[in-house]
């Protein structure tokens, strides 16, 4: 194609303005300089042809080889991705996130569980803290652009003998087959850590699990396999392997909209498509919510519910209740049965106690996308739990901020009863203080806390905790959308933010009172003039 | 006896010293003839006016959370749609008092207290209203002073605040915007219910005319019985300006 052009362009010089061919040597010689282009899809080279490809691998590692042959940046780009690093400095808040070292109200804390968490790290063999994050060969390129669907992730270390009924009897890989399918990732190379956050299907999110795989329009109009048939990067932009939309630092307000074509490849907002003004313009309710989308995020409305598509999210998780045997043996209890039929644990020895939720109706708050972590240092006042394990900024006031729906998740979980902070729990290992195999919380916190420098006064206590998840997926067609009423009323959904005047939900109670008294005045002088009227004329 | 007084009016006489001539006639001998008060457009004025306040006042309640007979997605197009309606009308009102030079029936004049004595106790008592309709003046003292409150108090701290209620959106990036939208929401719901107040006496001060609707018919077929001297019976005759049905 830039042939064609440069061709037609010295075509041009030659027989129309320059008699000679001495510009044109001048011409072809200029320098190319990086333009603005979009990716054509379609792709022009099929994997399975390259001769690289064809040969016995051993492990992923031997593929990545192979792969970093002709994607010589690729390793570069990737080794400073948050899929790599695990680790993010917030540059407004200064602290350091990333999964690497924050505690979260699911399975607790990477450190100490490499071993087990790390199944979701895109490389190779992270078991302790001994792992070399300098080592381009040890990145997993496969489990984001496998396309056979045959690929899968084991542990990097083992666990206690008790918990291998966890590892799957998949059937070994065949690494040349995969390593010649790859392409662009689509729904379920994603799917496969962020669909199972938290442990399993849909435990973690809320808006993301498995049934979005292969949704139908109901549960997501973008990634409806009949229609759209979106994967997560048709949103989730980037550049250099960095993908936009990490809920650490979000986008919640964009101003800019649609831009010009390929303007920036940074935001995975939805105005970035459909703009600053996405309804109608020609009727009073279109205006209406036009001006609404400066205040209110377009998810608030648009996902009514999340956990729609037949899979339940944990709603619950009380680590406190863990530990219980039955015949010396730790057991599960499956009370809960998900619309896909599937019976999903209430009780497990490991993990303790849950509650699950489907349709579930969104927590909403102000969010100017700017996240705040309770970390392992940060001090908690248990007598004020739960403990938000998160926040994020925005207020009525905040013109950065809009209001955006959320999965509140409760947890219930270990904290230092002395020192006031959350801890972190060692429950992956082969060793005899992993809480899962042992069930012994005293050598399990003791465990985990020697990994940090953290200290620890040796006395814990449980303490109710929410984390917050804010949603972006499973938007709903036009409409199930939320009516206007289910805010504008008395008992909305907004019921519980304050610091601003809604019509439907406020009133000026005085005024109110005021006003009902002036009208039950108008018609009570009203009814005695009249009464007065009727009795004077009746005695003439 | 039409035609005795018709004779009494120069043919050509010019309509300003009619006027003065009429004047010095009513004081003389008067009698009533029922005849076209209020115009089509006074008439079209007031019952699309009521209309209008009417749905604004319900969908309005039902906004304010204190009925759910209307989803408040439809009332808020009605009541937008209704607003619109309702400043055009008033726009054009304006214009309208404005160009016949109707406005003066609203000026503030003496006698309010007469008349407020009148409802409460004369009325009662079976005296004679102490003021008498004429095409000059419509109105009552009472009368002017509760329509000009209307025109320069309740209407303009409606459509001004509702304006700005409209509009939120333009002005929402300023600092004071919150607090500014509590003090519009305050103004709006407190002269609505002011409006609410005039509206329930002013139904009822229909009923006080000499039989309980007789105001009510005047108002929509525009006749009333109106004093007159035979020199003015005979002028609105003659140069037709004002319909009479005897």
């Amino acid at each position: 194609m830039l042939n064609v052009y440069r061709m037609l362009s010295v075509s041009f010089w030659v027989f129309v303005f320059v008699p000679g061919g001495a510009l044109l040597a001048a011409e072809t010689q200029q320098v190319i300089t990086p333009q603005l282009s979009l990716k054509v899809p379609g792709g022009t080279a099929d994997h399975s042809k390259f001769s690289i490809l064809k040969q016995d691998f051993a492990n992923g590692s031997d593929v990545t080889q192979a792969c970093l042959k002709c994607h010589t940046e690729a390793g570069h780009q990737f080794m400073k991705s948050i899929h790599w690093t695990w680790e993010y400095d917030h540059p407004v808040t200064g602290q350091k996130l990333g999964k690497k070292s924050l505690i979260n109200g699911f399975c607790g804390n990477n450190t100490s569980n490499e071993g087990g968490c790390t199944i979701c790290h895109a490389g190779y063999g992270w078991k302790d803290d001994s792992f070399d994050f300098s080592d381009q060969t040890k990145i997993d390129c496969l489990v984001c652009h496998d396309q056979t669907g045959t690929y899968y992730k084991t542990q990097n270390g083992p666990g206690h003998p008790d918990m291998n009924h966890i590892f799957r009897d998949d059937p070994p890989k065949n690494w040349s087959e995969i390593a010649q399918s790859v392409g662009l990732p689509t729904r379920n190379n994603c799917g496969k850590c962020h669909f199972n956050g938290g442990g399993g299907n849909g435990v973690k999110h809320g808006d993301l699990d498995q049934s979005l795989i292969n949704p139908d329009h109901a549960l997501d109009i973008h990634m409806d396999a009949n229609g759209l048939n979106f994967s997560c990067t048709a949103c989730h932009t980037g550049k250099n392997h960095q993908w936009s939309g990490s809920r650490y630092k979000t986008t919640a307000v964009d101003p800019v909209g649609r831009g010009e074509p390929g303007f920036r490849r940074n935001v995975a907002s939805c105005e970035s498509c459909h703009g600053t003004s996405p309804h109608e313009e020609d009727e009073i309710v279109g205006i209406k919510m036009n001006h609404h989308v400066d205040r209110v995020a377009c998810q608030t409305c648009h996902i009514p519910e999340f956990s729609r598509g037949g899979v339940a999210t944990k709603t619950l998780w009380d680590w406190s209740q863990g530990g219980k045997l039955k015949d010396g043996k730790p057991y599960k209890e499956k009370d809960y049965t998900q619309g896909d039929g599937t019976h999903r644990a209430t009780y497990a020895t490991i993990k303790g106690r849950f509650e699950w939720g489907e349709n579930v109706v969104p927590y909403y708050n102000w969010f100017d996308g700017v996240a705040h972590y309770t970390t392992l240092e940060t001090k908690i006042d248990p007598s004020k739990a739960p403990i938000d394990l998160n926040h994020f900024g925005g207020a009525p006031d905040d013109r950065n901020s809009r209001i955006w729906p959320f999965k509140r998740m409760h947890t219930v979980q270990a904290y230092d009863t002395e020192l006031n902070n959350l801890l972190y729990t060692h429950v992956w290992g082969d060793d005899d203080s992993s809480y899962w195999g042992n069930y012994n919380w005293e050598k399990s916190i003791k465990e985990a806390m020697k990994h940090t420098d953290v200290p620890y006064s040796g006395k814990f206590g449980f303490v109710d905790t929410y984390m917050y998840w804010p949603l972006a997926h499973m938007v709903a067609p036009e409409e199930e959308a939320l009516a206007c009423s289910q805010c504008h009323s008395k008992d909305g959904r907004l019921k519980h933010l304050a610091g601003f005047y809604m019509p439907g939900r406020d009133n000026l109670p005085w005024l109110d009172m005021l006003g009902a008294l002036m009208l039950l005045g108008a018609f009570a002088l009203v009814a005695a003039h009249a009464t007065a009227r009727i009795i004077l004329k009746k005695r003439g | 006896m039409t035609n005795d007084t018709t004779q009494n009016v120069p043919d050509r006489m010019d309509k300003k010293k009619a006027m003065k001539r009429l004047k010095l006639m009513q004081k003389s001998r008067a009698l009533k003839h029922e005849a076209m008060v209020y115009t089509r457009y006074e008439r079209f004025w007031h019952w699309s006016q009521a209309l209008l306040v009417f749905t604004l006042l319900f969908t309005g309640l039902g906004l304010h959370g204190w009925h759910g007979y209307v989803d408040f997605e439809e009332a808020v197009e009605i009541h937008t749609v209704a607003a619109i309606l309702l400043l055009i009308l008033w726009l054009f009102t304006t214009f309208w008092n404005f160009t016949t030079g109707q406005w003066k029936q609203y000026l503030i004049r003496g006698g309010v207290r007469r008349v407020v004595r009148y409802y409460l106790y004369g009325m009662l008592v079976g005296e004679a209203h102490p003021y008498k309709k004429s095409l000059q003046r419509k109105q009552n003292a009472l009368q002017s002073l509760a329509y000009l409150s209307f025109m320069v108090i309740i209407g303009p701290a409606l459509w001004a605040s509702g304006l700005l209620y409209l509009l939120y959106d333009l002005w929402d990036d300023y600092s004071w915007a919150l607090q500014g939208l509590k003090i519009v929401a305050f103004v709006h719901t407190g002269a609505a219910y002011m409006m609410a107040a005039f509206i329930i006496v002013h139904i009822y001060m229909t009923t006080t005319g000499k039989t309980v609707f007789h105001y009510i018919r005047t108002m929509i077929t525009g006749y009333d019985n109106i004093e007159m001297t035979e020199v003015e019976e005979a002028f609105y005759k003659e140069t037709k300006t004002v319909p009479m049905r005897d």
